[in-house]
């Protein structure tokens, strides 16, 4: 295989930053106990960048003592004073946005295009959103005759337990932990092993705002940090976002605390491109093409990559052959380039596992359309985790059409008529996201309430705005992140029944 | 005849064995492993130490690899009981409980498809609850 000669623009400079950072607990810097450190390696190049704290039981158990402290207060803390605090984070963050912005890509191996545009303004807004919505939101009162009034009242759960994936690691992390400190509550915060760094760099620049205690963040391996916090009777609350079998792990400790739960757990989502597509030649269908080439935004690796391509067998040629094309111009590089459209994958197990699914397809029979290898870049990146966008063709029973690689491929295939696209769709264990494309009206609000997902994208894909809740269907998972809604699954309701009758039932 | 349904479904590296070797070792305990779906770490099998994930009727025994039990869900099995599966290594970081990641290293799947002979010839499946109810006769 030939290498890549890279002809694009220098690499952005690098931020500084620490060479090693300790847990973020109590509004302190904290030395993990076991007085460990372990090596945090940017996927860019495979070597290591800074060093995390190697987290266990007893730093888990620290910033849960820290947690479990600032909570009396915390809860109590005034909607307005909270939102003003997640104001000023969203302030702190927006101004530091390009440092914060290269270090997300050094840290995770994305595109800094995509750190600049995405992750960081929508982490910005979203935080700005929750301080939003809780000036706005209400308990209920009900009467329910004239001399009982019954008040619904919300009150947070208590110090919860919050499990952040690698994939988006600041984005990820906001999405659990506004709602959270939003609602009331207090957070211990475990990030991914693959990247412990990010979210640090964040905590050094917020980490006056919040009163102690009432963020926390302890790094380290999951077995070693996650199964204490996910298992510990002091969480109110486990919110969780990765894969199907730490999902259920996780809810068997819950079921053992009898604590709710939240899951986020992946899927293989369908992207339905309908005949009316390619009925013209113009803005919608070059809105589709691109639509269909979403699959390699952030390498692939998002619970949503729309992995499945459903395509009507009338316009398959004209079709594939732009989005093949359009597949083929996505510019490889190093990732703190900015004219680099796609980076490097998160770690080098994912690298070889995504690798191993390019075997399994190819075996199975699945037609390569374009890519189906490693890329091979020079430049001082030949050690990072680089994959060429993949294309393949096959059939849905195929294992590259029911596993989520997490990677930068899709598998494609026809349909005849909407039903058989419906039923291609729902045939899957998952149920997250979905696409539909189409000129046609009624297909396009029935095909979607067809579709058995939590979101489904109409003539878009991949937009993550604040206020459209998101969540699973099916072995997706459960709760709904990114809206209001998500409030309540930091809450409970303390119902107040009162009478102010004076007189007595007459029972005794 | 069952005597000759000897084809298994999972088989194991050296570099496996050896991790499982030094696993067993530091945790004093036997092994299991359940497969997971998903995002971020999933698709990969998960390590633990023996009864530690909780398997049920839900689950699909593939059979003991190296003195540990290999479970997987019953819906990834359907789309997954073509193959022959190998435990394998890799260097790298992982996301998830599997004990071996404070290793630096992940425990992976390499896949190939069974021959029509081989199809007809698998170690039968059992499902968790079986195989819990058979560790119990022991």
């Amino acid at each position: 295989m030939s290498t890549l000669t890279l002809s694009q623009s220098k690499p952005v400079e690098r931020p500084k930053i620490k060479e090693k950072y300790d847990h973020f607990i109590g509004g302190k810097w904290v030395a993990p106990s076991s007085g460990e450190y372990f090596d945090n390696i940017s996927p860019i190049d495979g070597k290591p960048f800074a060093k995390a704290a190697r987290g266990n039981k007893a730093d888990v158990d620290l910033a849960l003592d820290a947690a479990h402290a600032a909570f009396p207060s915390w809860s109590k803390t005034s909607p307005a004073q909270r939102s003003k605090l997640l104001n000023k984070v969203a302030d702190i963050i927006e101004e530091n946005l390009e440092m914060l912005a290269r270090v997300e890509t050094i840290d995770n191996g994305k595109a800094l295009r995509e750190t600049r545009a995405a992750d960081l303004p929508l982490v910005i807004d979203h935080f700005r959103y929750f301080a939003g919505v809780i000036r706005a939101d209400e308990s209920s009162i009900s009467e329910h005759d004239e001399h009982t009034v019954s008040i619904a009242l919300h009150e947070p759960l208590g110090v919860v337990g919050q499990i952040i994936p690698w994939n988006f690691p600041l984005l990820m992390a906001t999405w659990k932990i506004a709602p959270a400190l939003a609602a009331g509550c207090c957070t211990v915060v475990k990030p991914a092993e693959q990247t412990p760094t990010s979210i640090m760099v964040l905590m050094e620049l917020i980490a006056d705002v919040l009163p102690p205690g009432v963020l926390n963040v302890v790094t380290g391996f999951g077995p070693e940090a996650g199964k204490p916090l996910a298992s510990s009777p002091r969480i109110a609350k486990v919110s969780f976002t990765g894969e199907t079998t730490t999902g259920r792990l996780i809810m068997q400790y819950a079921s053992e605390n009898l604590i709710p739960v939240t899951m986020e757990l992946g899927g293989k989502s369908p992207n339905i491109f309908m005949k009316s597509v390619a009925d013209a030649d113009d803005e919608f269908f070059d809105k589709a093409v691109e639509g269909a080439v979403m699959f390699a935004l952030n390498q692939g690796e998002i619970c949503t990559c729309p992995s499945r391509i459903l395509v009507h067998e009338d316009i398959y040629d004209v079709f594939m052959e732009k989005v093949i094309e359009r597949t083929k111009a996505i510019k490889m590089g190093h990732p703190l380039a900015e004219d680099t459209m796609m980076g490097a994958q998160a770690s080098n197990d994912q690298y070889e596992k995504i690798l191993s699914y390019m075997d399994i397809g190819k075996q199975e029979g699945a037609e390569v359309l374009c890519g189906g290898e490693k890329a091979s870049l020079n430049s001082g990146l030949e050690t990072g985790y680089y994959i060429q966008p993949t294309i393949f063709k096959g059939n849905n029973k195929m294992r590259i059409f029911q596993e989520e690689i997490f990677g930068p491929v899709v598998s494609v295939t026809t349909f005849k008529t909407t039903e058989e696209a419906i039923e291609i769709a729902n045939d899957t264990m998952y149920g997250l996201g979905a696409g539909l494309w189409s000129r046609d009206a009624h297909e396009l609000y029935q095909v979607p309430r067809a579709i058995q997902a939590g979101r489904v994208w109409v003539n878009c894909y991949h937009n993550y705005p604040a206020h459209a809740p998101f969540g699973g269907y099916k072995k997706s998972g459960f709760g709904r992140e990114n809206h209001l809604m998500m409030l309540d699954h930091y809450r409970q309701t303390k119902n107040m029944l009162i009478s102010y009758d004076k007189n007595k039932l007459g029972f005794f | 005849m069952s005597d000759n349904k000897h084809v298994p479904r999972v088989l194991i590296s050296d570099a496996a064995k050896e991790t499982i070797d030094t696993l067993r070792k530091r945790f004093g305990t036997d092994l299991m492993f359940h497969q997971s779906g998903g995002c971020c770490d999933g698709s990969s099998p998960m390590c633990f130490e023996k009864g530690d994930f909780k398997v049920g009727a839900s689950d699909i025994w593939l059979g003991n690899v190296y003195g540990c039990d290999f479970f997987m869900n019953q819906d990834q099995f359907e789309y997954w009981k073509h193959t022959q599966l190998t435990l394998d290594i890799t260097p790298g970081r992982g996301s998830s409980f599997s004990i071996e990641i404070p290793m630096g290293i992940r425990f992976m799947i390499r896949s190939r498809l069974f021959t029509t002979e081989e199809l007809e010839n698998l170690i039968p499946t059992k499902t968790g609850e079986e195989i819990l109810e058979e560790n119990e006769l022991k």
